[in-house]
């Protein structure tokens, strides 16, 4: 096996638990590679690349930027706020145009869900999901898989709980999907208002007491409050919020073992998790943003290695 | 398919001696040269000739390292090779050193350029000189020569020579395979 099954990634439903396992094994020289006093690799010399982001990001599309300069492939930068799109040219004749300057790979972040899906039908080229409104974001819930098997050895038999925003949050949902693709449990935490319906059908489990969940997991992903998708009110106030959902150092230092904590960033310091617990040891918030970039790496360069000549 | 040996274990050991006393001659005590292993059957030839020159040879240190290749490679997307990388340990600085490639068969070069853009992620080396068991020399793509080779070996490209090692396959021996 040394050929993922998709020629896009449009997100962790569409792939098998085997190409997660190609993905990793790629990242970890990758991991090596960037490690090195020289953290560059010649692979993708002849392949260009448009980094199309619609939506705002800083490091999503850092990250991707720098996995494919780390791989010698051309790229080109492409930001919504900037372009054409606001004279109202639609989503295929923007790429179709940028395509006809030899382009093979698109990496795009959209406020719509599908709109991945939606381009690979119709453009030629590969496509990398980087984020499609409250749909998936299939890399960020690769690097977070990366880390956790970094961190303790597997992921499969973890417990894992997934607390705040899973209504708005397309990292929750892609980190369903991974991380039951490689046998894992999964609980998600949060207000009532913000988890929505039917989700134990996706084969997690609903807590909605913090401690409870804390103390039933071996790794806590908190996920950020994301204000600027909440058009009616989800919970009272923030200040409740954080008194039922913020992780503190008094609730880690009451549980009897050591978990490990994640965050997919930017982190609302004081809201979802406290300053004293993003900076201890047991966060390796920094670690999955290191991790981004070999595994970013490690989806464009076996995605690239399917693109004809 | 048939196959005949080409080294047996006992020519496979005169030769990696004569090889150690080949680089003791130009290297004396190996302060400043280091070995590097091309992944993945180069490996295997760079730690014997290490222990060799370690044990029988009773040279104190043989810095030695494995060089994966795979994303220096120039067929990416071009052949149906698997992409499927291997470890690069290089645990030492190569700036100003000696450094001595070591793969087991030498084809068409394509191998080595590779190893030659990749070793430059670890520094500027002094000298680099290649080492090789056994040396295909009809058919070479680029202007490449082992320094220290093992067996010159005339095969045409229908055939296949593969060498096997105690570590890999059970048995030191190497032969060539006509398909």
């Amino acid at each position: 096996m040394s050929e993922l099954s998709v020629d896009h990634l449009l997100g962790i439903k569409y792939i098998t638990k085997e190409d997660v396992d190609l993905i990793f094994k790629t990242a970890d020289h990758f991991k090596e590679v960037i490690n090195r006093p020289i953290k560059k690799v010649p692979s993708l010399r002849d392949i260009t690349i448009a980094n199309l982001f619609f939506e705002n990001s800083t490091r999503t599309r850092l990250s991707f930027e720098l996995a494919e300069k780390r791989l010698s492939a051309d790229v080109v930068n492409f930001s919504a706020a900037s372009s054409s799109v606001k004279k109202g040219e639609t989503l295929i004749d923007t790429v179709n145009n940028i395509l006809s300057m030899k382009v093979d790979m698109v990496v795009m972040r959209h406020p719509n869900p599908g709109a991945g899906v939606f381009l690979s039908q119709h453009v030629n080229a590969s496509i990398v999901n980087a984020g499609d409104g409250a749909h998936e974001h299939p890399t960020q819930a690769l690097l977070d898989s990366y880390s956790i098997r970094e961190r303790l050895g597997e992921v499969t038999g973890k417990n894992i709980v997934i607390v705040g925003d899973i209504l708005h949050s397309r990292v929750a949902l892609s980190n369903i999907f991974a991380l039951k693709l490689q046998g894992a449990n999964v609980k998600v935490c949060g207000p009532k208002t913000l988890i929505p319906k039917h989700i134990e059908k996706l084969g997690v489990e609903v807590e909605t007491n913090l401690r409870k969940a804390l103390e039933w997991c071996d790794v806590a992903n908190m996920l950020r409050v994301q204000n600027e998708r909440m058009d009616i009110s989800y919970f009272p106030s923030t200040r409740e919020y954080v008194q039922q959902f913020g992780l503190t150092k008094d609730i880690l230092d009451s549980l009897n073992k050591e978990i490990t904590i994640m965050h997919p960033g930017p982190i609302n310091r004081g809201v979802e998790i406290t300053s004293e617990v993003a900076d201890s040891d047991h966060a390796i918030i920094l670690d999955q943003v290191q991790n981004g970039v070999a595994v970013r790496m490690a989806v464009i360069y076996l995605l690239a290695s399917k693109i004809k000549q | 398919m048939s196959q005949k040996i080409l080294l047996s274990a006992k020519e496979i050991e005169i030769i990696l001696h004569r090889l150690a006393c080949q680089l003791i001659e130009n290297h004396q005590k190996f302060e400043e040269t280091v070995l590097v292993g091309i992944q993945p059957r180069g490996i295997f030839l760079a730690e014997r000739i290490q222990k060799l020159l370690q044990e029988e040879y009773h040279i104190k240190e043989v810095k030695t390292g494995r060089l994966d290749i795979t994303f220096y490679r120039d067929d990416f997307r071009r052949s149906t090779r698997p992409l499927e990388a291997n470890k690069t340990k290089i645990d030492f600085l190569v700036e100003n050193k000696r450094v001595v490639f070591i793969d087991d068969v030498l084809y068409t070069g394509r191998s080595i350029r590779s190893a030659l853009t990749a070793i430059q992620s670890f520094g500027r080396p002094k000298t680099i000189e290649l080492l090789t068991l056994i040396d295909r020399r009809f058919s070479r793509h680029l202007p490449i020569q082992p320094d220290y080779n093992g067996r010159k070996v005339d095969a045409i490209n229908e055939e296949k020579v593969k060498v096997n090692w105690v570590e890999n396959a059970g048995e030191d021996c190497v032969y060539l395979i006509n398909q």
